[in-house]
């Protein structure tokens, strides 16, 4: 029952005036933002991240989990009527979500995305409190081989399990750890990479790669092409869902919140993978598959929970072991790290307000999308119809302005124009971002551990293979190479991300 | 044998990856490398380049077989515009103050879009800058001086 003490605890935290209005600005904000067409929750949260700055630890975390949320829920509305994804999480929420908008449903489509959302995100909240301490606890008895072989499999995973090229994203997290080592190494003192500038010598910041790489690679991709998509707003009569809906969305939410519990919690996997293996879980259940394509609504209420459910709990291994599972859990990672709070197993005994709190304030960012989202739906419809030429330079002036309040050093602007044209160019060439902020975030912790595993062992490099937990590690990073490079597998992981054919 | 090079996208993020990896493992060695046991501060760097080089070789290589290009334009024209817009609003934050900086950025970004409708970019200039000045100053207090003679 200590649990729920805990909880209560928590509860006393998120509901303090303060961290109530900073929980709900996060998911407004998060929303209206995560709403406009092409922002999606990675440019969202990398934008919004420098203006966290300037608040304290508990309640900065708070309105960026919120966004975090808030943005999510908000690329499924743009996923359902405009059929636009916001990230690759989405794209299983266009395939029937936008077909129910065409054939005049997108008001049921938008509530039962709420509702299983809301559903996921309650027991998501749950597996963390509970899972949260044992695995902190686990951790703590990890010495510095354990944590390197972690990382390792993290990352492998991460680029693996992505929907991309396997090599190319391996490549990525590799070029990741390579910016991170950018600063003064804490060992010898020596300024590694930083190109004779003092401003470098302190690291290359979190903000910069975020902004640069995600928000001006996505802005100018959306400028390539005219500005497209069509939105269905005058035929949102009916929000609530018939009482058939519910009783069919039953089942799919409720295998969809495990299916994305499952990957939400393993290091490496999110709510990508999440929602597509939902979906075909879903199709392989249902009595008639043909439906799904063409506007069913478990193929719309699954992949929303598994997207809500994985999302929440891939906060999991980020605040209990300090390893995230994905690009936006790595930014989330930053933002502790910025804070002052090294993450890791201490976190949740060292600031006990602020882990628990935080988990608190996920329940009631998760009630207040709810109570946001259906009455607001109208205002969100609205938001659609700005043009696109008037989001991107306000977009730009914030990741601007912000990056600039972090360190008030014109440096970090001219930082962020290179690495946007790094971000675009490799953008262009198919080679992920999200594995490059992985490796960026993970790379000075592992090569510190790798340091001090070697030292311990005096220089055997077997050591992460004789000590068990280490060794578990390992064969789990070498198997998920091997099964992905079987041809059989590979083809698999294709089908899954593309959805079985019916993708827009 | 006539092969396109110019738009082989594997091709050339194989050669990026190689050219980054080249830099960082030259740049290395200026790092004491040390010993596994006692790693100076090279060696990571140095086992770091050289895997990126060698994942870059193979995806080069891949490149060459595949002759898969890259997909859709080049948005050229929008990277500049916008990477000049952060530096401007970087160069002048120091020199003239938020104000003047932002009226700069929001036209060069501007200038990104697919069309420049001058009284459109106006009114959105002065929207979004009493915007940040509402946010940024006024809520988050930012010691920003608004002109260059305040």
């Amino acid at each position: 029952m200590e649990m729920f003490a805990n909880l209560i605890f928590g509860f006393g935290v998120a509901l303090s005036l303060q961290n109530l209005i900073y929980c709900f600005v996060g998911v407004f904000v998060g929303t209206a933002i995560g709403v406009l067409p092409g922002v999606g929750p990675l440019v969202t949260i990398a934008m919004l991240l420098p203006i966290t700055f300037n608040l304290p630890p508990i309640p900065a975390l708070i309105m960026l989990s919120g966004i975090y949320y808030g943005s999510q829920y908000g690329g499924s509305t743009t996923s359902i009527l405009m059929n636009l994804p916001g990230e690759t999480a989405s794209v299983v929420t266009c395939i029937d979500g936008y077909q129910m908008a065409r054939q005049g449903r997108a008001g049921p489509a938008l509530a039962i995305a709420a509702i299983a959302s809301f559903i996921a995100g309650c027991v998501g909240t749950l597996l963390i409190a509970m899972f949260g301490p044992p695995i902190a606890e686990m951790a703590l008895k990890f010495g510095a081989p354990e944590y390197f072989s972690l990382m390792l499999m993290a990352l492998v995973a991460a680029a693996c399990l992505s929907s991309g090229d396997m090599v190319k994203a391996l490549a990525m997290v590799v070029l990741g750890l390579l910016v991170g080592i950018v600063g003064t190494d804490v060992n010898s003192g020596m300024a590694r990479y930083s190109f004779g500038l003092p401003e470098l010598t302190d690291g290359l910041g979190f903000t910069i790669v975020a902004v640069g790489l995600f928000a001006v690679s996505e802005i100018v991709k959306n400028l390539e092409t005219k500005e497209r998509g069509e939105v269905f707003t005058s035929k949102i009569k009916h929000i609530m869902p018939t009482l058939h809906d519910l009783k069919v969305s039953i089942g799919p939410i409720m295998r969809g919140t495990g299916v994305g519990a499952f990957f939400g919690t393993l290091p490496g996997t999110g709510p990508s993978i999440a929602a597509f293996s939902e979906y075909m879980v879903e199709k392989k259940l249902a009595k008639d598959p043909s439906r799904f394509g063409k506007g069913a609504i478990e193929g719309v209420a699954g992949p929303e929970a598994a997207n809500n459910a994985a999302a929440q709990t891939a906060f999991i291994p980020t605040l209990t072991l300090g390893i995230p599972g994905s690009g936006t859990m790595a930014l989330m990672l930053g933002a502790l790290t910025i804070q002052g709070i090294a993450p890791g197993p201490q976190v949740m005994t060292a600031k006990p307000d602020l882990f628990w709190g935080l988990i608190a304030s996920m329940w009631i960012g998760n009630l207040l999308l709810v109570i946001l989202n259906l009455p607001l739906v109208g205002l969100w419809v609205q938001l659609l119809k700005i043009p696109y030429r008037w989001l991107f330079p306000s977009i730009i002036m914030f990741c601007a302005v912000g990056n600039f309040s972090v360190n008030n050093s014109a440096m970090d602007l001219y930082l962020v124009g290179v690495l946007g044209i790094l971000g675009y160019v490799l953008m262009k060439f198919d080679c992920p971002p999200a594995p490059l902020i992985l490796g960026f975030v993970l790379g000075p912790l592992m090569e510190e551990n790798l340091r001090r595993a070697l030292l311990i062992s005096r220089g055997d490099p077997t050591v992460f293979f004789t000590r068990p937990i280490s060794l578990g590690f390992m064969i789990a990073a070498i198997l998920i190479v091997i099964t992905m490079i079987l041809p059989a597998i590979r083809k698999k992981k294709v089908e899954a991300y593309t959805g079985g054919g019916g993708a827009p | 044998m006539k092969v396109n090079l110019q738009n082989n996208k594997d091709f050339l993020a194989g050669l990026l990856m190689i050219a980054i990896g080249g830099i960082a493992f030259y740049m290395a060695l200026d790092y004491p490398f040390g010993s596994a046991l006692r790693m100076g501060p090279g060696y990571f760097p140095r086992v770091l380049a050289g895997i990126l080089i060698t994942f870059g070789v193979y995806v080069s290589l891949r490149g060459l077989r595949t002759k898969e290009k890259v997909e859709g334009v080049w948005g050229w024209k929008a990277l500049a515009f916008i990477t000049v817009a952060f530096w401007a609003f970087g160069w002048l934050m120091d020199r003239v103050g938020l104000i003047p900086s932002l009226v700069v950025m929001f036209f060069l970004s501007a200038f990104a879009g697919h069309e420049f409708k001058l009284k459109e970019v106006i009114i959105l200039t002065a929207l979004m800058t009493l915007f940040a000045y509402g946010v940024f100053i006024y809520g988050l207090g930012l010691p920003y001086r608004l002109f260059w003679w305040d």
